[in-house]
């Protein structure tokens, strides 16, 4: 069954005018384990949001044979997207974004692709003298 | 999350992760997350609830200065 009906993907679709710059999705998944069906979830969703523009790729990986590509990404839970535009930006999700936390993935697409943050001068001249590295851990639910 | 997220692009020093809760009941036990959207900056400075932007920077500022 798909995730997005046809209003959806319009709706995506529209959004996915703003894009520029390509953006590369790449997913992280097992084959076994508790987490194997999430993560065919996981891999459907992606797809059919990367098939509604030609700006967009999907790169499926897999945590336990592709350990390189996870360390240097810093995954180490399944399933999980990368969300990597000119370059990786360090956006992250943890979990099948579908829900609530679909608008954020297209959000998460839309800046990585354009590399223009929705931020005052203020916070981006702050965050731009940062001198240490900030994880920030959002946990929501599935809408 | 927006904000995390736009944070991530605005600096190559931030990293933003959007976890379901429900998903992965282990980090959220060891993230105590009772209530969501629940932020966790650097493991050290942790709130609920969305905040306008400056104060979600000076909570960035504050884990930031409390992890050096």
């Amino acid at each position: 069954m798909a995730f997005l009906n046809a209003s959806d993907e319009q709706e995506v679709r529209n959004q996915f005018e703003r894009l520029q710059e390509p953006v590369k999705l790449v997913v992280f998944s097992q084959s076994l384990g508790g987490a194997a069906d999430l993560c065919r979830e996981n891999e459907q969703l992606v797809r059919e949001v990367a098939d509604l523009s030609d700006k967009l790729s999907v790169e499926i990986l897999n945590l336990a044979i592709d350990r390189e590509r996870a360390e240097a990404y810093g995954v180490d839970q399944v399933p999980a997207i990368v969300v990597e535009g000119a370059r990786d930006y360090g956006l992250r999700f943890y979990g099948v974004p579908s829900g609530y936390e679909f608008g954020n993935l297209i959000d998460a697409i839309i800046v990585a692709s354009t590399g223009e943050p929705d931020l005052s001068d203020d916070t981006k001249a702050s965050l731009s003298a940062l001198a240490d590295d900030v994880d920030i851990k959002v946990f929501s639910t599935p809408g | 999350m927006r904000l995390a997220q736009h944070m991530s692009v605005a600096s190559d020093r931030v990293r933003s992760i959007a976890i379901e809760a429900t998903e992965f009941p282990d980090l959220s036990r060891a993230y105590q997350v009772s209530a969501v959207p629940k932020i966790v900056i650097n493991d050290r400075v942790q709130f609920e609830g969305a905040l306008p932007e400056a104060q979600f920077l000076a909570a960035v500022l504050q884990a930031v200065e409390e992890s050096a």
